[in-house]
């Protein structure tokens, strides 16, 4: 029998991550940068929240830790981290107008290399006497639910969560309500339509995509904070993130560059990555569950197809998208 | 009035060969002195030292000689299968699917015909099926940018990982012994299928590969083809005009580019690891790109671009295993170096003079 009340938690749980990855990347992809940068930085906001807190649980060795700079440090660091690769990626393709694709692509490298090297060498490096990376007490308090989060089947279901998984929920509704709603919404998705009009309007072109990639970064970064904080109770293994960062590119076609949608969206991929798990094997037959981890991809790959057949214009990709701005090319 | 900014930015002429390459050495120099600094405050290690360590990791032992040219062929094989779509400015970034899919017919052919075929007609039938294999991963993408102008960088992303799942999958169905979610050395006793050694385990694939440059730049500088690709990729509107099937272009170029990535892959499981793992490609297709790219699409730099990237990474390989530290610190490196040789371009192609004081115009 298919049990919806303890699978829906776990769905939602591997949806978080992505719905932050999401969020970010379609705020960045609005002001028409193609940040394929994504995993990178993901890897790079959770490393950064890693080290703040590692070295907080370092110094606050046996006594009591508070709980709000337990959380708040990690926070901090995780933002400061994916800030800087964002800018990093900014500086080479806004200011330098490098090529989008290539810049993601060694942005990617780098902050999965940064991930890894950190979460394997940390310990040698700062030469302490801890066997592995495990900081379940910063995690408690990450995962602090509310009230009622175990009491019945609606607690489980809605309330059971960490508070950074609201905390997504609410970026991507601000987000949704930012693009669609208010003034400089519309200028950045004019940047994203068409900077060189963008530009002739008056809207400063630069400003908007430095804005907007580095709070998308931001926003993917406070991602892989929530995977390892709380999916993965504080514990870092090297590549345990996986692929996580492409599904969140994924999600941004599927959910057609909606944040608002992306929240349900993000919870049915979240679904899908551990459906295998749920769903028979035929004849115990093992290999089938390896066929089922290709539906995100699959799926994905028919919402691109769909939306590039019914060429209906709200549906498109910002038209700019992946091309860098030199206002005095023609 | 407007205030202006502080520099001015301007479009230059095409740099001479010799001072764009001096820009370049320049550029790498720093790169590497700051790859340098940057192992230092990490490890505490003299940076002397760490470039010892590093050429000592590729270039050692002739066993790792042997075991660098061999990489770097790989890796200058697939950027090279890259290439052509890159001039046509098609994003495939799906070299890593393309050549994994070409590793999974290889794989497929082997375990499968391993006793039905004569040892020769079997290593054609794998090379065949991956080539067949790898058209068919690079024709998708093409086709529906081409009939309805379907994004090609997400498209080909979405198809590295179907690739990645169809090989898992099959991992497991072939799996040696059963439950240990691995195939392992394929047909190990017959060698059915294993690609011939010429001298030794590196010469054949470097060959191949070497053989492959040469044609690539014949075909991108002199065939009409390469004509075609250059065109497209300038401009699409005046390529129709002057009577070129873009459409035709674009899937034709796709195919060819999905096949040599496969041909990679068939070298790298009937050549080079003899089995099939889903990181068996270890995201070489991804740094093709880069390494295609950082070339400016000319085979004869690829060369140096892939040599340069092999060396730095199994050099820091070697720098973290001597003092015991996680292999990903090669790819910080190669980040950073990346990172320099991007910036560098705006300088290679803009010209940024500092706005001369307006006062006097007033």
């Amino acid at each position: 029998m298919f049990d919806f009340v303890s699978f829906f938690p776990r769905a939602v749980m591997q949806g978080i991550p992505l719905l932050f990855g999401s969020t970010g990347e379609i705020l960045t992809e609005k002001s028409g940068n193609l940040n394929l940068g994504i995993p990178g930085i993901m890897y790079v906001g959770g490393i950064s929240g890693v080290i703040g807190s590692f070295f907080y649980e370092q110094a606050t060795k046996g006594s009591a830790m508070n709980g709000f700079l337990a959380v708040m440090i990690p926070i901090l660091c995780s933002l400061l981290g994916s800030l800087l690769m964002g800018l990093l990626y900014c500086f080479l393709t806004v200011t330098l107008r490098a090529n989008q694709n290539v810049t993601g692509l060694a942005m990617t490298t780098f902050g999965v290399g940064v991930g890894n090297f950190f979460g394997g060498s940390l310990i040698k490096l700062t030469g302490s006497e801890v066997p592995s990376i495990a900081l379940s007490n910063t995690s408690l308090f990450f995962k602090v639910g509310l009230p009622g989060g175990n009491a019945g089947w609606f607690g489980q279901l809605f309330l059971s969560y960490g508070f950074l998984a609201y905390v997504a929920i609410i970026i991507a509704l601000g987000a949704s309500y930012f693009l669609n709603h208010t003034r400089p919404g519309l200028h950045l998705r004019a940047v994203g339509e068409s900077a060189s009009t963008a530009d002739a309007a008056g809207i400063n072109v630069t400003k908007y995509k430095y804005l907007a990639t580095c709070i998308g970064s931001m926003i993917a970064g406070l991602g892989g904070l929530y995977y390892v904080m709380d999916y993965a109770n504080g514990v870092w293994s090297n590549n345990a993130f996986g692929d996580r960062g492409w599904l969140a590119i994924a999600l941004v076609i599927f959910t057609i560059w909606r944040p608002n949608v992306s929240i349900l969206a993000s919870i049915l991929f979240g679904g899908l990555y551990i459906i295998n798990i749920y769903l028979p094997t035929p004849g115990g037959q093992m290999a089938v569950k390896e066929l089922y981890k290709m539906l995100p991809y699959v799926i994905t790959l028919l919402v691109l197809i769909v939306v590039s057949l019914r060429k209906k214009r709200e549906d498109q990709p910002p038209a700019f998208l992946g091309l860098s701005y030199f206002r005095e090319e023609r | 009035m407007r205030k202006q900014s502080l520099f001015h930015i301007s479009k230059r002429d095409t740099l001479p060969l010799g001072k764009a390459l001096l820009i370049r050495g320049g550029i790498l120099l720093l790169a590497l002195v700051f790859c340098g600094l940057v192992t230092t405050l990490l490890t505490g290690q003299n940076p002397i030292s760490v470039y010892g360590t590093i050429l000592s990791g590729a270039f050692g032992t002739s066993r790792r000689i042997g075991v660098t040219a061999r990489s770097v062929a790989i890796l200058l094989g697939i950027s090279l299968a890259v290439t052509p779509a890159f001039k046509m400015r098609f994003w495939n970034i799906g070299a890593e699917g393309q050549t994994l899919i070409g590793c999974l017919a290889t794989t497929a052919c082997m375990i499968t015909l391993e006793d039905k075929l004569p040892n020769a007609a079997l290593i054609i039938v794998s090379l065949i099926a991956a080539l067949l294999a790898g058209a068919l991963w690079g024709f998708l993408p093409a086709f529906f940018k081409a009939k309805w102008n379907t994004n090609e960088t997400l498209f080909t992303l979405m198809m590295n990982y179907i690739a990645m799942q169809l090989a898992s999958f099959f991992i497991i169905v072939w799996e040696v012994p059963k439950g240990a979610g691995k195939i392992g050395i394929i047909n190990q006793s017959t060698r059915a299928g294993w690609l011939p050694e010429i001298g030794n385990a590196y010469m054949l694939p470097i060959l191949i590969v070497a053989i492959m440059t040469g044609f690539m730049y014949i075909y991108l500088t002199y065939s009409k083809h390469g004509y075609e690709i250059a065109v497209v990729g300038e401009s699409q509107r005046t390529a129709s005009y002057a009577g070129i099937k873009v459409d035709r272009v674009i899937i034709r170029t796709m195919v060819l580019s999905g096949a040599l990535c496969a041909l990679m892959g068939f070298l790298l499981t009937s050549g080079v690891d003899h089995t099939l793992t889903t990181t068996i490609v270890d995201s070489r297709g991804f740094t093709a790109v880069m390494v295609s790219w950082m070339s400016k699409f000319n085979p004869f730099i690829m060369i140096a671009s892939s040599l340069l990237l092999v060396t730095m990474d199994r050099g820091a390989s070697e720098v973290a295993s001597a003092l015991s530290l996680n292999h990903s610190f090669a790819d910080i490196l190669t980040g950073i170096i990346l990172f320099f040789i991007i910036a560098t371009e705006f300088f290679i192609t803009y010209k940024v003079t500092l706005r001369k004081n307006s006062k006097k115009e007033a």
